[in-house]
């Protein structure tokens, strides 16, 4: 047992504080709306130019003049505001969002981070992974605990072309919670039906 | 004072040539100056440089000027949707110089405010900071970035008055503003010309001050992945 992609994204959404301007990477984390805590009111970021990102539309109602930074349909609130892509980076680069929450493919204990480029092979770029990750204070990474080959992506080191150095404070993944601390990674929590020993098994990086 | 033009061929006649650096707005699909794009295509202008987020995908945007091998060089953030940008980067044909969102983002906006260089931590201890001048500021480590000045921009807007002045629809702003202001000329195209007066100057989202030609006309706006929820 362990954690599938909608309660990884559950348990992220409990990271969320109220008042909180976040922003939410493709994939697992874009999931992490469903999930924000009832009285907890969080302003969703999306880099292309917008805060205050609303749910998909329902069918009939897409605009193709309002997407997120996956390029889904999604809608607009009441208290939405859009600006272009300059100012949208200027309050990243500038510290206003207060935590960002993205995919990666491998991470290392020092808290490096490597999402973006497999050389030779995956060409499709940083996007604004490396910009989120070297500007706002709280990463929170979420993803599976072992590639499809069954290894570790949390690792000693990343082998990957790293996103940013030393940019993780907590990796989330199908297996657990782990925090990014002096010397490795500290278990916050091991997934449903997952033991210690079980996430330690599965983890290459030094866990203190 | 004459910006309004007949139409995107129209409009670019005389600013295209083999070779140029053009900075394109939009994200994805969103917000790309789809009928300038078509023009540039039918123009025929070939080895260009294209600063732009994406590369749209292989049969709208810029992927048609890729079909068509007239771009040489792009400068992007992200690339994902494109199997024949893939197939030609590659094999060589297609040279790619990645800037995370932000610097590129940054890079157009800077060159338009006259400002050559700006530090950033974005990219520090990565391959983007190969090469790049380090800085220390109060203990942190920046790189420096470099403005990005086009030879002609291309954007889209959702409408304009006849001297220029712009504004956006919703998500559709992303690059448009700062690709339009790095260019040494900017050509937009807009879903509707109104009289001169009728927008609200305090609404404004970019002054005409940043835009030479303007052009009204029908677009596609096609939608690149439609998601929608249950109605309730």
């Amino acid at each position: 047992m362990a954690w599938d992609r909608n309660q990884m994204a559950a348990r992220a959404a409990q990271e969320l504080e109220d008042g909180m301007y976040v922003n939410l990477g493709i994939g697992i984390p874009t999931l992490v709306s469903n999930y924000i805590p009832d009285g907890i009111t969080v302003t969703l970021q999306s880099e292309n130019g917008m805060l205050g990102m609303g749910p998909f539309p329902i069918e009939g109602e897409e605009d193709a003049d309002l997407i997120n930074a996956g390029k889904q349909t999604i809608t607009e609130l009441p208290q939405t505001a859009y600006f272009d892509s300059a100012t949208s980076f200027g309050m990243i680069r500038g510290g206003k969002i207060a935590m960002a929450i993205l995919g990666a493919m491998e991470v290392a204990e020092n808290g490096d981070l490597a999402n973006w480029m497999i050389p030779g092979k995956l060409v499709k770029g940083m996007g604004g992974a490396m910009d989120l990750v070297a500007g706002v204070g709280h990463v929170v990474v979420v993803m599976d605990h072992t590639n499809k080959h069954g290894d570790s992506k949390v690792l000693t080191s990343c082998t990957l072309p790293l996103t940013g150095k030393s940019v993780v404070n907590r990796i989330i993944t199908n297996l657990g919670v782990l925090d990014v601390v002096e010397g490795g990674l500290k278990i916050i929590e091991t997934a449903d039906g997952v033991t210690e020993a079980d996430l330690r098994a599965a983890t290459e990086a030094t866990i203190v | 004072m004459k910006k309004i033009y007949e139409n995107a061929t129209e409009a670019l006649a005389d600013l295209l040539h083999d070779d140029m650096l053009i900075a394109a707005g939009g994200f994805g699909l969103c917000g790309i100056p789809e009928l300038l794009l078509q023009a540039i295509k039918d123009h025929g202008a070939k080895g260009l440089t294209f600063a732009s987020n994406n590369a749209g995908v292989d049969d709208f945007g810029i992927g048609i000027l890729l079909q068509t091998k007239q771009v040489k060089k792009m400068i992007s953030s992200y690339v994902g949707e494109n199997a024949e940008f893939m197939r030609q980067y590659l094999s060589g044909e297609l040279e790619l110089e990645f800037n995370p969102q932000g610097t590129l983002a940054e890079r157009m906006r800077a060159a338009g405010c006259g400002i050559p260089g700006f530090y950033t931590k974005t990219g520090v201890g990565t391959v983007i900071a190969e090469g790049k001048e380090h800085k220390d500021f109060n203990g942190e480590t920046f790189i420096m970035e470099e403005g990005l000045f086009a030879d002609l921009s291309i954007i889209k807007a959702w409408k304009a008055d006849a001297t220029g002045n712009l504004i956006f629809r919703k998500a559709a702003r992303n690059f448009n503003p700062p690709a339009a202001m790095c260019g040494k000329v900017c050509v937009a195209e807009v879903e509707e010309i109104v009289p001169t007066g009728s927008l609200d100057p305090d609404h404004i989202h970019l002054p005409g001050i940043y835009v030479n030609r303007i052009i009204q006309g029908d677009h596609e706006k096609r939608i690149e992945q439609r998601t929608t929820r249950p109605a309730a």
